[in-house]
């Protein structure tokens, strides 16, 4: 089988395109890489990849060129199955993808294929509520991996990177100005999150919380009110109307837990939370639970943090 | 301008999520409807206000059966112009995609707007494979959103961030949290909603890419450890050796 994964090379390579690099593998056949950019790819053979094929002249392509980009790769190297990080510029490729390809796509998908009676692969619906069998009844398959949804794994040597002439023709999109703050984990990537509610009071109350998540080297995230009135970024809120996340640890402090918010936040694998109220519903999603003032909880939580840090 | 408002019914953010026929089948059992979210808060409303202010017409479309329909009323009742109800079950994104885009085609639409995903699915796969089938350019999860003659610019999120773009008309958005904000219907519209025009299209013909084969519901949780809050050097040491999360 070939198997072709499609890597965004404008920005340094994160865990979630090692991911992306070791579920192709673990398909079994062999994998080919292709990007655009100029970051150094070569490290994606350690994970799996026998080649990396880069068009050098897409440095920030849009959706319409990246596509033809894969189209073309995968039709050089006869793929069979495409895979993507379901990041946002798979958002944006892969539906284009599965059209022009003919190809069917499973998005947010959480685990490898079923393939003992065709092919399906588990994916998150019901915005975390539930799990879903998709099958795919198309020759050529696409799968978008939801990030932390298996373990990168080195098994090989840096792999040959070759040029590679995608035809991708002329932007259609002109990119006016690039806004990204410099230093952030992006949350969808985060392994560990501290996120924060109305229980804070007021914006002039998150210094803890930045301190909580320095300590931790964690994203920081927040509800959606808090989000609404300006308390906090946009892009921090989580929950069904905002980002879907499943980090490692979900350290939720003065949030009540209502039923949008937890949809956004139960694939954590541990969910901690500090709310002074023991009625609070998070508690019952929570697997460690603190009933107390975040104002004294959290710096001593920090303090912990600190300590344990500096003995490891 | 011609707008087009992709509208999905989601089952209300509270419902609780069940399956039956050996499950295969979402229970829809005390289940509510409502418009998903995204795309009435967000792709609806801003459609509306690029109307007021700039003219046109907008026009709802959802891939449905005829249940949808006190669906679509709502979303008619917060003011769109007119709906149209393709009469077919939207068994993949491909399939509802198809049926969209070929009716946005016949009819020359300027805008394709869609919500950033269904609530339900996730699967932000609609509104991508509108654009390809359309072979017209896609920007997706747009933020903001100001319409200048023929141009268009517009505010998306980016990995790690947001970016400012240009793109011209004929396009697909998909639209995000900043777009706009909810509005809630008052009488007047939703007796005008009663009155305005819904068209009811058969679908072409198509076949699915993909098709949802079960369900299952996750595990559940087991009690809450309660930690004393003056004790935080017993919750570190317990996510470092029992959780192995740090
Ligand atoms: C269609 C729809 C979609 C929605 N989508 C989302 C979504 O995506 N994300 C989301 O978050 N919400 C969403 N909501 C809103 C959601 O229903 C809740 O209203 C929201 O999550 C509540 O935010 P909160 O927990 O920060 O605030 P509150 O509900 O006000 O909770 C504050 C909590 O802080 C605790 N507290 C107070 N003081 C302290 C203290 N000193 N120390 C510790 N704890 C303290 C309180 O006991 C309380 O539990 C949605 C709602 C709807 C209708
Ligand atoms: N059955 C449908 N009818 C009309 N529009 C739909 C339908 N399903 C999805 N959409 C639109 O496509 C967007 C993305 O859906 P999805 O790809 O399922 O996440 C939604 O927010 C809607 O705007």
């Amino acid at each position: 089988m070939k198997t072709l994964v499609y890597i965004n090379g404008n920005h340094a390579m994160s865990k979630a395109s090692f991911e992306a690099v070791t579920y192709a593998k673990k398909l079994g056949g062999d994998v080919t890489v292709v990007s655009s950019g100029s970051a150094d790819l070569s490290k994606l053979g350690e994970y799996g990849a026998s080649k990396v094929m880069v068009d050098k002249s897409l440095e920030n392509g849009d959706a319409q060129q990246i596509t033809r980009l894969v189209a073309a790769a995968s039709e050089a190297i006869g793929a069979e199955v495409i895979v993507f990080s379901h990041d946002l510029v798979a958002k944006a490729v892969a539906p284009r993808l599965s059209v022009r390809l003919k190809a069917g796509l499973i998005s947010g998908a959480i685990a490898l294929p079923d393939t003992s009676n065709g092919f399906s692969v588990k994916v998150n619906v019901f915005s975390g509520k539930a799990f879903g069998s998709v099958s795919v009844k198309t020759a050529v398959k696409i799968i978008s991996l939801l990030p932390n949804s298996i373990q990168p794994e080195v098994t090989g040597a840096p792999c040959a990177v070759e040029e590679f002439n995608g035809n991708v023709g002329s932007p259609a999109i002109k990119v006016i100005e690039t806004k990204i703050p410099e230093g952030n984990i992006p949350l969808p990537e985060a392994e560990l999150v501290v996120s924060a509610g109305r229980g804070m009071k007021g914006p002039e109350n998150w210094g803890m919380i930045e301190d909580l998540a320095n300590a931790l080297g964690a994203a920081t995230a927040c509800s959606r009110p808090v989000a609404d009135i300006g308390w906090r970024p946009h892009h921090e809120h989580v929950g069904q109307t905002g980002v879907a996340i499943r980090p490692n640890l979900y350290i939720a402090v003065g949030i009540s837990g209502a039923i949008q918010h937890l949809a956004g936040v139960n694939g954590s694998k541990v969910i901690v939370v500090v709310n002074t109220d023991t009625e609070a519903p998070f508690f019952k999603a929570a697997d460690y639970g603190i009933v107390g003032d975040a104002f004294e909880v959290i710096p001593k939580l920090t303090e912990a943090v600190k300590k344990f840090k500096a003995a490891h | 301008m011609k707008i087009l408002v992709c509208i999905s019914k989601s089952p209300d953010t509270t419902s609780k999520i069940a399956f039956t026929e050996g499950n295969t089948k979402f229970d829809e059992n005390g289940v509510q409807y409502i418009v998903n979210p995204y795309d009435e808060w967000y792709a609806l409303v801003r459609a509306l206000e690029i109307k007021e202010t700039s003219g046109g017409n907008v026009t709802i479309i959802t891939v449905g059966a005829a249940a949808d329909e006190a669906v679509i009323r709502k979303a008619l009742a917060i003011g769109a112009d007119d709906a149209v109800r393709i009469d077919a079950d939207p068994t993949d994104a491909y399939f509802t995609a198809a049926q969209i885009a070929a009716y946005a085609k016949a009819n020359n639409f300027d805008l394709v707007l869609t919500g950033k995903e269904t609530i339900n699915y996730n699967g932000s796969q609609v509104a991508g494979m509108i654009a390809e089938e359309l072979d017209v350019p896609f920007i997706s999860l747009a933020t903001k959103l100001d319409v200048n003659g023929a141009t268009l610019r517009l505010e998306q999120e980016i990995v790690g961030g947001l970016q400012v773009v240009e793109a011209n008309l004929p396009l697909v958005v998909s639209c995000a949290k900043g777009m706009a904000e909810q509005r809630i219907p008052n009488m007047r519209g939703i007796m005008a909603a009663r009155t305005k025009p819904l068209q009811v299209v058969a679908p072409i013909a198509v076949d699915a890419f993909t098709a949802y084969e079960s369900y299952t519901l996750p595990e559940a949780k087991k009690a809450v450890k309660l930690i004393d809050p003056n004790n935080m050097d017993e919750l570190v040491n317990l996510l470092h050796t029992e959780a192995k999360v740090i």
